[in-house]
């Protein structure tokens, strides 16, 4: 939380300074409607931000990260493939973890394809990000409906990774 | 709670029409959700009540405190940036213009679409904090699911902030740029496949943008 939390927060308030800008030279009534529109969302977002944050802690405490490495053995096939899956959805926590587990894998004799399978399902199912970020922001039926639509691409890029085979 | 358009205070502002697209479509547009509890929500407080009593079992009070602690003090520190996602959402809503989004973004956007939402996604800078909101807002201005799906994808899966803070340094370059090489395609054929299935479960459709 160094650096790179200020760089990320720099970025960030400097994107909401030019956008209010932009918004404030339309006129004053733009800028106050869409202060406003924010700060309403922002309102209703606080508490499922604060379920999802303490929540996800617990849920995360239930499932250890070493149950997760333990799914990512070196059994190669299709069934890898899916354990992979499952795992990178379960995986608790942040990026560090994800990768992590995913090197770990690559260590111990896992398959690329299913790494591959396991980094991708991290990337679009991984239940934390859900709770805390995507089901607050998003409408309800779009959440649902996006991963449902995704389920069938970390198949997609382990078959890919099996065709294409790793450099 | 404003379930339609916000109050506009001035008939003569900028946007004399809001909303380019009469109302009159069974579908209600994707409006950014403003239910403070949804199931989705009951579902996961359950989850959650679950796992916090798992954890008091197992590590008793003691345990159940010191995670508590540690995420109120996540919280804190998340909750300024979720303010400005908020009002990036809200800005963002206000100054895009709607038609041109919905012509650029919307369900008949076709493969153009689905890129731009993936090109849109690839180069956003910031977290999740800002991923999301974004997402919410282009919705609510008139892009699809299909387009809003590629972009959550692509933000998701070739967002550069990630890889390269955190994916090269611990996977390794080649581990890395082959994982996004072969992730490339999916966000376009996410949005895609999203776009067939919203057409099946929803047969009357989105509105049609005015040509």
């Amino acid at each position: 939380m160094t650096l790179s939390a200020l760089i990320i927060d720099v970025t960030l308030w400097g994107s909401v300074a030019i956008l209010g800008f932009m918004a404030w030279r339309r006129g004053r009534v733009v800028l106050v409607s869409s202060v406003r529109e924010g700060s309403m969302d922002f309102i209703n977002i606080v508490p499922r931000i604060a379920l999802g944050v303490i929540g996800s802690g617990y849920i995360a405490a239930v499932i250890p990260p070493e149950v997760i490495t333990g799914w990512l053995g070196p059994d190669s096939g299709w069934f890898g493939v899916l354990t992979a899956v499952i795992a990178g959805a379960a995986t608790p926590g942040g990026p560090v973890v994800g990768f992590s587990i995913g090197a770990v894998a690559l260590k111990v004799g896992g398959g690329p394809p299913q790494v591959i399978a396991y980094v991708v399902a991290w990337a679009l199912f991984a239940f934390q990000r859900m709770i805390l970020w995507e089901i607050p922001f998003m409408p309800a039926k779009f959440v649902w409906f996006r991963a449902a639509v995704s389920v069938p691409f970390p198949f997609l890029a382990a078959a890919i990774a099996m065709v294409i085979g790793k450099p | 709670m404003d379930s339609h358009h916000p109050p506009n205070p001035s008939p003569l502002s900028e946007h004399p029409i809001k909303d380019p697209v009469p109302a009159d479509d069974a579908e209600p547009k994707p409006r950014r959700a403003r239910k403070p509890v949804g199931w989705s929500m009951i579902v996961i407080g359950a989850l959650v009540a679950v796992c916090a009593g798992l954890v008091w079992r197992r590590d008793g009070i003691d345990g159940v405190l010191k995670i508590l602690t540690h995420d109120l003090w996540l919280f804190g520190e998340i909750i300024p940036r979720v303010l400005a996602g908020c009002l990036l959402g809200g800005f963002i809503a206000e100054i895009l213009p709607h038609d041109k989004v919905s012509r650029a973004l919307g369900p008949n956007s076709g493969l153009k679409g689905l890129l731009i939402g993936t090109a849109f996604g690839a180069i956003l800078p910031g977290g999740p904090f800002t991923a999301y909101p974004v997402a919410a807002a282009l919705l609510t201005v008139g892009a699809d699911f299909g387009a809003a799906i590629a972009m959550v994808v692509s933000w998701t899966l070739i967002g550069y902030g990630r890889a390269v803070a955190w994916e090269l340094p611990i996977l390794g370059t080649d581990f890395t740029l082959w994982r996004i090489v072969i992730s490339l395609p999916i966000p376009v054929l996410a949005g895609a496949l999203g776009r067939i299935v919203f057409v099946r479960m929803y047969p009357k459709g989105e509105p049609e943008p005015p040509a």
